[in-house]
């Protein structure tokens, strides 16, 4: 029971990071590789203000702020310089490390003995009311002016600059409210886990992608369940899924392979649901592949030698 | 106003410049008495409409088609975190869907991209012209549909045109249409205007006679092409 509340506990601080991989990645349509440096760079400006005793709730803020200020840069570079998305990810991605170390000013910093959030509360509540904040926030700006803005972006540019808006700077403020979102649960979960951690990012993208795959593929969306439902309960049953590998005698250090197999897995399963109806494969669904193939290089080491093809 | 010509006459060089897509090397443009020539891309956009070839592309196709009339009710205004719907114009929307008799009065909360390639390009001639533009500008719009369909779009063109009375300039590869709709004709061969036919004259044109006015500066660029090769 203990084992199952941790899972549903976790999963919940994950789903808040899968909600902001969803604007960018499915939103926007941009496959954005920053949320790998900008999760830990949340639980790094956290950890490091609660420790210099500010308080918890208002580290969270700075939290998001920092990743919003990743997704900036990240935006700015690619509207900017042309730079392809997945390059603009990684290089902001490369150069967070180095400003995560220096927020720390160490590679860990525990959070033992300090206030925060969870100390002497219920953590399920403080969880449930930090994700019902950020679906209703989320649901509300996607029914928005704003949000059908962002929508109608990552379906059809032509339409957005039709409509007068200057479509980079909507792009740029869609990764910023993603990466904020992604820095968030970065800044939940070293609470939650009482440390912030250098490495804790890696692999945040095929994670989150995880989520919202599971979620899209044993969900429909429907009256009563939408697509932040769909993504949060995604993550819950990703966390659960790791939790029963780790239960059958797996190693911790094997859970992002497994998580890059099961991706892919799902998403070939899909293709052949796609292929037997006879259907095409849409835009979105490449992206997914071609994403999982980077990200899974990535989880297994660094990224140095990485082949990128800029421009698809 | 129509505009004719053969493949690399200009025809849409000429409106990716009046969109900005292109910045001309040289001369102005003017709407109006205001000078865009350097105008923000977007900027402009807010007065000047324009329907694509790709139906596909004047839409976004995974928004139902109430909230991709709602943005375009928006267009040129500011959006902001009011809630993106509109509606209080849900049944104006519908009676203009309704005129088009292409079935999608019924389905305004379907999502775009289920509609068929003529009810995503009436839908897009619609959300171009639902706020009155300043300018606007068909790309052989309705080149990828079928005849009926192709009729349909073109009178539903006119009407809403001739009753709000916007400045129009349509690409189109077929005659009949560049002689039957608009008021005005120029033809363009190798960036210029070759042809200029307005108003009555224009009326007792036959796509022949245009035809024959095609072949001859097609001629004319044939030989001038040899020239400069050699």
């Amino acid at each position: 029971m203990n084992i199952l509340m941790g899972t549903m506990e976790q999963g919940l601080i994950f789903a808040i990071m899968a909600l902001g991989l969803y604007i960018s990645y499915k939103i926007l349509d941009f496959p954005d590789l920053t949320v790998d440096g900008s999760f830990p760079m949340g639980a790094a400006i956290a950890a490091s203000l609660i420790v210099k005793g500010v308080n918890p709730v208002m580290a969270l803020v700075a939290a998001f702020i920092g990743g919003a200020l990743a997704g900036l840069v990240t935006g700015f570079i690619h509207v900017k310089y042309n730079i392809t998305n997945l390059l603009a990810g990684i290089i902001v991605m490369t150069g967070l490390y180095s400003i995560n170390l220096r927020i720390m000013g160490r590679s860990n910093i525990p959070l033992f003995g300090v206030e925060h959030i969870f100390s002497g509360k219920n953590k399920i509540m403080v969880i449930l009311l930090l994700i019902v904040i950020c679906k209703l926030v989320i649901d509300f700006l996607m029914r928005t002016k704003f949000g059908f803005a962002l929508r109608a972006l990552g379906d059809n540019e032509t339409l957005v600059i039709s409509l007068g808006l200057n479509e980079k700077v909507l792009k740029i403020q869609g990764l910023m409210i993603a990466n904020g979102l992604v820095a968030l649960s970065g800044g939940i979960l070293a609470q939650y886990q009482g440390f912030a951690d250098i490495a804790m990012g890696t692999g945040t993208i095929v994670t989150g992608l995880a989520s919202i795959i599971i979620g899209e593929s044993i969900m429909r969306k429907g009256r009563f369940l939408n697509i932040t439902t769909i993504v949060i309960a995604g993550s819950i049953i990703y966390r659960l899924i790791i939790s029963g590998a780790l239960q059958i005698g797996f190693n911790a250090s094997d859970l992002k392979l497994i998580t890059a197999i099961l991706t892919v897995g799902i998403m070939a399963l899909k293709v052949k649901k796609v292929k037997a109806r006879g259907g095409k494969l849409n835009v979105k669904n490449r992206g997914i592949k071609e994403i999982i193939s980077v990200g899974a290089r990535e989880c297994k080491g660094s990224i140095q030698g990485t082949q990128l093809q800029p421009g698809r | 106003m129509s505009i004719i010509g053969s493949n690399g006459a200009g025809k849409s060089t000429l409106l990716n410049t009046i969109m900005g897509n292109i910045i001309p090397d040289e001369g102005s443009i003017d709407i109006d008495g205001r000078d865009i020539t350097t105008l923000e891309k977007h900027k402009r956009n807010a007065f000047i409409s324009k329907v694509y070839q790709n139906p596909s592309l004047g839409t976004s196709p995974s928004m139902t088609v109430f909230e991709n009339l709602s943005m375009a009710d928006n267009k040129g205004k500011k959006f902001g975190f009011s809630l993106g719907l509109n509606k209080k114009r849900k049944e104006y929307y519908r009676s203009v869907l309704a005129e088009l008799n292409l079935g999608i009065e019924d389905q305004l909360d379907t999502e775009v991209g289920l509609l068929s390639g003529g009810q995503r390009q009436s839908l897009a001639l619609i959300m171009a012209t639902l706020n009155n533009p300043e300018v606007l500008l068909l790309d052989e719009h309705t080149a990828a549909l079928d005849p009926k369909t192709s009729e349909i779009i073109m009178e539903k063109t006119r009407e809403v045109v001739e009753k709000n009375n916007i400045p129009t300039l349509m690409i189109t590869h077929n005659l009949t249409d560049a002689i039957k709709y608009g008021n005005r004709l120029i033809m363009l061969h190798q960036g210029r205007v070759v042809l200029d036919i307005r108003g009555d004259e224009k009326q007792g044109l036959t796509p022949e006679k245009l035809l024959k006015e095609f072949h001859k500066n097609h001629a004319e660029m044939t030989d001038n092409d040899l020239f400069s090769m050699g």
